[in-house]
């Protein structure tokens, strides 16, 4: 039985980098009991697999993992059972079946939602963040969004404008951004504040933002082409009752 | 939510900011204003491998089992946040409060090598706490070692205010017992420590004065007050099966050395060789109850969610009921995924049978400590491992499949010859010559023979504590005749042979049999930038040699001097409970090449079978 696991890390859980974040839910979940499989072969793993590796420094507030089962309680009582062997900061939102022929998560992945924050440490050498927000929003409207972007062969010129789907002010956090993800085209968004930064002449450190990736879409392919439609994750499972 | 002791912007800019934030699974959480006493435990080298020893976490729920009482941890700053922290004048911190170190009531260092001294006094730097003990008030924490380093603690002596001699189990509460009353009494530090002094096997450096012979020789070492003990009594838990062991062990969320559960089946050896410290001090051999142990293995398994489990011992074939625990752990977790792995096991037919069921036989090689290359010079050290064994077990595991072996011995060892160091080089090639006298379809490609050395160091309480060490150019020397000699062997594309550094065994030879006088070169060399000296990549040799020189102090005084039986040592002052005529008798014994019975065959007399347990007492039956 596939099963998609949708989770938050925050606070110091940002320290923790991605391939030790896959060896605490493995621990996590030989702690809880949960009736994973396990491969085939001399040294069995479990079948576990994550959307999208997030960044050291990054928090997420919906991040995801695919794991495969050979039996399952409820939802909510694993989603219990799995919160009661988090650490602090780590935080299990959602536990929901997938169809058995829906597909990982990884292959999924389109877009990412981002809140950016400025530190205040920060303000004295880039600006105000409201000040700082306002120059990035209008910079991505109409800004030259020309990069040169490093490949294995050497450089090659890259448009972001079509990459960024969507940006606006955010009064609470400082800014929104959802980026094109995935294997197509991975967009960070330190690479679209460094790009920012760069044009409007402002110190760009990878230390002044703190950045929370908000949600993991994977793109509606039929119907026409014109509405595009992102969809969470999260909604191609359903509860088990 | 925690917070951090270091900005963000120092936990994103160093390696394994993990290493600092603390917050791992089944870490105690309390509030330490309720508690009485606050403990900083801590290992002096870094978080991965001070995470991965057993001692510590014993400890560590031990103390937090008490209410009153909250420990916290503490490993070395990596040398990347070393110097943020020196020069931000960040003070250390523990792990679980992140509060600063220097307002604990406590700092408890444990001695694993000695190659660590430098890195004690990094922690004391960066605390704010004075080097030496004699200038330490109450504002700063009683600072104790424990630890087998504390079996000669006298290099270090000056900067600690007591050291705990022994298994950490026993007397542990009746100290803090004793800081409690004190404190409650209003107390001046230096009456706590004259009560601290009174505790069996708490000893306290400064209530003791020693005095030298103009040869450099020790001539006195006497307590300057009542409540100091002329003998300090090594502390050992006596009964195995009440004794306490964590069932939540720290689950670190990086990659650690052990990255595993690590399961204790036996405290002590019976085998007795004779350059083997651990051997020594840990007697007698006392094994766990296996009953209790399968209970431990599954809870501890439950509780981390580890995938692979360790034995732990020094001998692990001579724990009597191994078959019955391994049997056990393989039918009872091997199919769930988790691993057992059983280092330190004698090769042979039940062993190899293990080894196939837990392990890839084609990525895994067979290890073998011979010690020493001849059969002669293995009587000399009492190592009971015979050529026949070797060749026997070998041949029986090529036959299984494997084709890698790994052999270790040390070159230096006393009354060692040109033909013991050539053994080394024979007995590989023998080995190697072994496989190809099989049939060929019964072999698995090349066979790999990978020989190391170490150099021999003397330690306290053992038989050759009394030893000559060599010089720096003797053990390179021995390492290029074992060399050459692997060269003119017939299968010599399928030996290969490693050795040891000489500086970095030189310097240990002078930290385990050192006294007093050297702790102003441990800290002149801290002071010239000396850290990490157990790590091949910071060992800066040249900063100790110069640091030998600036205080007067000659190496050789403490390595190539043979000392006399009748010389009083550094470290006399503790009662380990074997005899220092056992250790005489042992000595000469190996001077004979005279090889002594392993305990379960019979009992040498080494003086221990007073504290009343373990195998000195097992029914032969
Ligand atoms: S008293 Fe005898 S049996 Fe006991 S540890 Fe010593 S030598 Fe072994």
């Amino acid at each position: 039985m596939k099963i998609r696991i949708k989770f938050s890390k925050q606070g110091n859980m940002k320290f923790i980098g991605h391939l030790d974040t896959m060896r605490f839910f493995q621990k996590a979940i030989r702690r809880t009991g949960v009736d994973i499989r396990y491969s085939e072969g001399f040294s069995p793993h479990q079948i576990m697999s994550f959307a999208a590796p997030l960044g050291v420094g990054l928090t997420g507030s919906g991040e995801y993992v695919d794991i495969e089962v050979l039996s399952s309680g409820p939802s909510a009582e694993m989603v219990r059972r799995l919160n009661a062997a988090m650490a602090e900061g780590m935080e299990i939102i959602s536990f929901k079946r997938l169809p058995d022929s829906a597909a990982n998560a990884m292959s999924l992945v389109a877009a990412c939602d981002y809140t950016v924050r400025l530190r205040p440490e920060y303000e004295d050498r880039l600006g105000a963040a409201s000040e700082f927000f306002a120059g990035l929003d209008a910079f991505l409207e109409s800004g030259d969004l020309h990069i040169m972007k490093k490949t294995k062969k050497g450089e090659k010129e890259l448009d972001l404008r079509p990459l960024i789907f969507e940006h606006r002010p955010d009064e609470e956090t400082g800014c929104f951004l959802k980026l094109s993800a995935g294997s197509a085209a991975n967009i960070k968004p330190e690479l679209v504040l460094e790009t920012y930064c760069l044009a409007a002449g402002r110190e760009y450190s990878p230390f002044a933002f703190q950045i929370n990736r908000q949600e993991v879409y994977a793109l509606q392919t039929d119907g026409d082409t014109k509405g595009r439609r992102f969809i969470p994750l999260e909604a191609f499972g359903e509860d088990i009752e | 939510m925690r917070k951090p002791a270091l900005p963000d912007e120092i936990l994103l800019r160093i390696q394994q900011p993990a290493r600092y934030i603390g917050g791992e699974i089944n870490m105690c959480v309390k509030d330490p204003k309720s508690v009485d006493i606050r403990f900083a435990m801590c290992f002096p080298d870094v978080y991965d491998i001070g995470m991965s020893h057993l001692g510590i976490q014993i400890l560590y729920e031990m103390f937090n089992r008490r209410e009153d009482v909250y420990c916290e941890r503490v490993y070395s700053p990596w040398t990347d946040l070393d110097a943020i922290m020196k020069k931000e004048r960040i003070p250390l911190f523990a792990l679980e409060s992140q509060d600063p170190v220097r307002e604990f009531d406590f700092l408890g260092i444990t001695l694993q090598y000695e190659m660590c001294y430098t890195n004690i006094l990094q922690i004391l730097e960066l605390s704010g706490i004075p080097f030496h003990a004699a200038d330490r008030t109450w504002e700063d924490p009683i600072v104790i070692g424990g630890g087998p380093c504390a079996y000669n603690p006298e290099p270090i002596a000056d900067f600690f205010d007591l050291f705990y001699i022994g298994e950490g189990e026993t007397v542990y509460f009746d100290l803090l017992d004793a800081y409690k009353e004190s404190r409650r009494l209003g107390e001046s530090r230096t009456i706590f420590l004259k009560r601290a002094a009174r505790i069996s096997g708490i000893y306290v450096p400064s209530l003791y004065d020693v005095s030298y012979h103009a040869d450099g020789t020790l001539k006195s070492f006497t307590p300057n007050c009542p409540e100091a003990p002329a003998k300090v009594q090594k502390q050992l838990v006596m009964d195995m099966a009440g004794s306490f062991y964590p069932e939540k062990p720290l689950v670190p969320f990086i990659k650690v050395t052990q990255d595993r559960i690590v399961l204790e089946i036996m405290r002590g050896c019976i085998r007795g060789c004779r350059f083997c410290q651990a051997g020594m001090v840990y007697r007698p051999v006392r094994e766990k109850n296996v009953d209790e142990l399968k209970h431990l293995a599954y809870q501890m398994l439950k509780n981390t969610g580890h995938e692979e489990i360790s034995l732990s011992s020094l001998s692990s074939s001579d724990y009597r009921s191994l078959e019955e625990l391994v049997s056990f752990l393989i039918e009872t977790f091997h199919g769930k995924g988790v691993n057992v792995s059983l280092p330190s096991l004698r090769i042979d037919a039940f062993s190899l049978d293990v080894m196939s069921k837990v392990q890839d036989v084609k990525k895994s090689s067979l290890t073998f400590a011979p010690e020493a290359g001849s059969q002669r010079l293995r009587n000399v050290i009492n190592k009971g491992l015979s050529e026949d064994d070797i060749l026997n077990g070998a041949t029986e595991a090529f036959k299984g499949g494997w084709n890698r072996v790994k052999l270790y011995f040390m070159l230096g060892l006393p009354t060692e010859t040109i033909e013991d160091m050539e053994g080394i080089a024979l007995l590989s090639e023998k080995i190697a010559a072994a496989y190809y006298d099989l049939p060929k379809e019964s072999r698995n490609g090349r066979v790999q023979v990978v020989a190391s050395t170490s150099f021999f160091i003397p330690k306290p309480f053992t038989p050759f504590q009394w030893a000559k060490m060599c010089t720096k150019d003797e053990f390179l020397e021995r390492a290029r005749v074992v060399n050459q000699k692997m060269k003119e062997m017939r299968n010599h594309k399928s030996l290969k042979y490693n050795w040891h550094e000489a500086d970095v065994s030189v310097l240990e030879g002078v930290l385990a049999r050192g006294d007093r006088r050297v702790a102003a070169v441990i800290e002149e060399a801290y002071r010239n930038g000396a850290l990490y000296d157990a790590w091949s990549e910071s060992f800066r040799n040249e900063v100790w040699m110069e640091a030998f020189r600036t205080c007067g102090v000659s190496p050789e005084f403490y390595t190539t001097r043979e000392r006399s039986l009748d010389e009083l040592l550094p470290w006399d002052f503790i009662d380990t409970g074997v005899t220092k005529e056992f250790l005489k008798r042992e000595w000469q014994n190996a001077l004979e090449e005279k090889v002594t019975k392993n305990c379960r065959e019979q009992c040498a007399g080494c003086g221990i079978r007073r504290f009343g347990g373990g195998v000195c007492y097992e029914d032969p039956n």
